[in-house]
């Protein structure tokens, strides 16, 4: 029981910690275009998405 | 103009985009003097175009920003209005070889939707996975203070899966009953809510069972599908994209003292004098006041040969200005013009027709009565027969949840997502899930000529007949020229022998023809009229382009229109599988007749007006049929938003790319066969999927209603039931009537015409 009290809420917290991590992804439009994202890994340019 | 090919800037003018007044009135203000414009640019298609366009736009001066975005084809500029003024954004783009509109439709609403299904999405699997982590350790034998201590903390996992991620299914399910409908919601939210309730009264009360595991996990299997189902509508718009860009949304307006001004269309009035430069569409119908030049109106006729416009002659709204510049007075107002006749019929169509309703939505309403009635009647039975009101509303409530229309939320749109997926990777792009249940049950095809069996562009029929010595002086002269009858006239001619001849001149009159010196000869190539004049008398519509020497006709060119790649075989294999196939056109019986036959199509109709299309789609249907409309024109655009179902080559105009359902992105018009073989596989399967539930219901009904579903019952027979359903979509993508090498590598698209 002791361990679950440490292990649950740890679990947890890495879960969250990847759902906030998607949600700020999301948000700051890592996501708006997929297929552009794809074919930038090729130019040289340093760019990133347009923040809102 | 295609990616990564040599840019052709001397093909024929067309329009470069909107005019930097027009950009100007639709941007966007970001404060401090910065505007925001959002381009469509449908031609962006790899990563090269996309860092070209992103380049030459930031090397205007005013650009603080350019982004272009490949997913949804559109460029997003930021600027400075330090002068007042836009830059040119449309002309950069188009001296880089690519075509900008402003989007039409606003995009923003369905991303913000997209983004919103996203979160829900990742919110439900966050607590649901969580949910069922404990879940497993409750069912493997808890103690009793764990069990309670899970039970809490899945609750509190619970509350923003059922709060979040619900909601879009609480409002659809609100605004069907408030208008007295039943959907598919209703169901869910129904299931979801009182699971949630009853659970969380059964955790404070210590019980042994609760179902968060089975509420969350059901609201994130059916938001798997709704996503999908999304993400392909997206997918499919970002290829039609609908643009409203078809019409110049102002004109130049010349004053009477000569000065000129830019009025947007809603301030012109008939009997102002406007001025329409090359590559310009005509704002409104009018009179050419002054000026001559040669106009494409395919736009409304579909007849692509390009037609002269002469001082006194007529114009219409849409057509094109291709060769010098026109003052028009203007006769009609924008609203009163021929495109906003057209754009009242589409929409009177658009009204009357009956909205499909969806296989899902029909299964929904046969479902959900049985469902929510076979619930009451646990929930009164049991309570009548043991007095226990929790009992009996657990039951009553493990029958909803343990029906729940995984497979119909979850099973139809798996099945869509395949198919148009496997039709993508064909070229074929369809717009809606519902667009391949329709094409499924279609029995008639109709098809309209110009763009759509032919190519619409001319083809050189006499050249046989004519000696190769003049043929390869035409030719000469011919490769001069961008007119489309030169092209077909230099297209036939071997390209080798046309370095023969050292013209001192050649000159081209636009919309009359090209005039060469050869020493002290002189000839000319074009209009009959024009060319040779004397001969001018007996001019039929069969020879009206000659090559002349002083006076003579030397050789009459003969054109006739281009079969579509594949229109003949297409007819023989959708007339094979027992179809009807008609065509309809607006040109005359005699081109209408030859390309008919040649096509293998015995119905046809000439001469037809947009609303006769219209009209004889809807005489069909009202015979008993379901009809298919393959066209592309603007003309045709009623009678596609008109017909059961309806496909539009990618090269057709906007307006009917936006009201037909499928759009061919390759010529071939095998699509036609493929998107109608595909469906039909497609309606298979979702039959087969349906049985598949209810199979699955059949069984697991009575196991709810004695009262031996436990939690862990209900999530076996759930995720049971909904892998099934898609491994069976899945079978779609790897049939054994998978395209064949050959064709998926596009060879089959570049097999000659016919």
């Amino acid at each position: 029981m002791s361990a679950l009290l440490l292990l649950v809420p740890l679990a947890l917290a890495m879960g969250a910690v990847g759902l906030g991590a998607f949600l700020w992804s999301l948000r700051s439009g890592q996501f708006d275009d997929p297929d552009g994202a794809a074919e930038r890994i090729f130019s040289d340019a340093d760019d990133k998405p347009i923040n809102r | 103009m295609s990616c990564c090919a040599p840019v052709d800037l001397s093909s024929v003018p067309t329009a470069t985009g909107p005019a930097a007044e027009e950009l100007a009135l639709s941007s966007r203000d970001l404060g401090n003097g910065l505007r925001q414009t959002i381009l469509a640019v449908p031609d962006m298609r790899c990563g090269a175009c996309l860092s070209t366009l992103e380049n030459v736009l930031r090397d205007l001066p005013d650009v603080e920003m350019a982004r272009a975005n490949l997913t949804t084809k559109r460029v997003t500029v930021n600027w400075r209005a330090a002068t007042g003024e836009a830059p040119d954004l449309a002309g950069v783009i188009a001296s880089a070889g690519y075509t900008a509109h402003l989007p039409g439709e606003d995009l923003d609403r369905e991303d913000r939707m997209m983004s919103f299904l996203l979160r829900a999405l990742a919110v439900a699997g966050f607590c649901s996975m969580n949910i069922m982590g404990l879940s497993v350790s409750v069912w493997a034998g808890a103690d009793p203070d764990t069990r309670a201590a899970f039970h809490l903390l899945s609750a509190l996992l619970a509350l923003p899966a059922v709060l979040y991620s619900g909601s879009i299914y609480y409002t659809s399910a609100w605004k069907a009953l408030s208008h007295g409908k039943v959907n598919m919601d209703v169901p869910v939210s129904i299931g979801v809510l009182l699971s949630f309730c009853l659970s969380l009264y059964d955790t404070l009360a210590g019980a042994p069972h609760a179902y968060f595991e089975a509420s969350t996990s059901l609201l994130f299997v059916l938001l798997v599908g709704r996503t999908l189902e999304h993400l392909m509508r997206r997918r499919a718009r970002s290829a039609s994209t609908a643009l409203v860009g078809l019409m110049p949304s102002g004109a130049m307006v010349v004053a009477p003292d000569g000065s000129t001004d830019y009025l947007p269309l809603t301030m012109i009035a008939a009997g102002m004098r406007l001025r329409v430069a090359a590559g310009d569409r005509i704002p409104v119908d009018g009179i050419v006041r002054s000026g001559s030049s040669s106009l494409d109106r395919s736009f409304i006729t579909g007849e692509s040969r390009p037609q002269p416009a002469d001082e006194g002659g007529k114009v219409h709204a849409g057509d094109l200005n291709l060769a010098n510049p026109l003052t028009i007075e203007a006769t009609a107002t924008p609203d009163t013009s021929t495109v906003a006749e057209l754009a009242r019929l589409l929409e009177g169509v658009e009204n009357g027709r009956d909205t499909y309703r969806s296989v899902a939505d029909r299964a929904a309403q046969l479902y959900a009565p049985v469902v929510h009635s076979l619930s009451a009647c646990a929930l009164l039975f049991w309570w009548f027969q043991t007095g226990d009101l929790h009992l009996a509303l657990t039951i009553s409530i493990s029958v909803l949840i343990i029906t729940c229309p995984c497979a119909l939320g979850l099973a139809v749109p798996m099945v869509q997502v395949v198919a148009a997926r496997r039709l993508f990777e064909q070229g074929i792009v369809v717009k809606e899930g519902s667009a391949l249940e329709r094409l499924a049950r279609i029995d008639t095809v109709v098809f309209d000529k110009t763009g759509t069996l032919t190519t619409g562009e001319p083809k050189l029929l006499n050249g046989e007949a004519i000696s190769s010595q003049d043929m390869a002086l035409a030719a000469a002269m011919a490769s001069h020229s961008r007119h489309p009858l030169a092209k077909a006239i230099a297209a036939f001619a071997n390209p080798s022998n046309s370095t023969a001849f050292p013209f001192t001149e050649v000159r081209e009159h636009a919309g009359s023809g090209i005039e060469a010196r050869l020493g002290d000869d002189r000839y000319a190539l074009g209009r009959r009229g024009w060319a040779t004049p004397a001969t001018a008398d007996g001019e039929t519509d069969d020879a009206r382009t000659v090559l002349g020497h002083s006076g003579k006709i030397i050789a009459a060119f003969v054109f006739g229109e281009r079969l579509r790649a594949g229109a003949a075989r297409t007819v023989r294999r959708l007339r094979g599988h027992g179809l009807d196939v008609h065509m309809l056109t607006g040109d005359t019986p005699v081109s209408a007749k030859a390309v008919a036959i040649r096509a293998g199509i015995d119905v046809f109709a000439a001469g037809v007006q947009p609303q006769d299309k219209v009209a004889y789609v809807q005489s069909l249907q009202s015979a008993g049929k379901t009809v298919l409309m393959v066209g592309d024109g603007i003309n045709d655009a009623a009678a596609l938003a008109a017909a059961d179902a309806s496909i539009a080559p990618a090269s057709g105009s906007d307006i009917g790319r936006s009201s037909a359902d499928v759009i061919m992105m390759r010529d071939s018009l095998e699509a036609v066969v493929q998107s109608l073989s595909v469906s039909k596989s497609a309606a298979r399967l979702i039959r087969q999927n349906f049985a598949l539930a209810v199979a699955y219901n059949i069984v697991s009904i009575p196991i709810a209603l004695t009262g031996h579903a436990t939690p862990l019952i209900a999530a076996i027979a759930m995720s049971a039931s909904s892998l099934t359903v898609v491994l069976n979509a899945l079978r779609l993508g790897m049939g054994e009537d998978r395209p064949s090498a050959r064709e998926r590598t596009g060879l089959a698209a570049m097999e000659p015409a016919e």
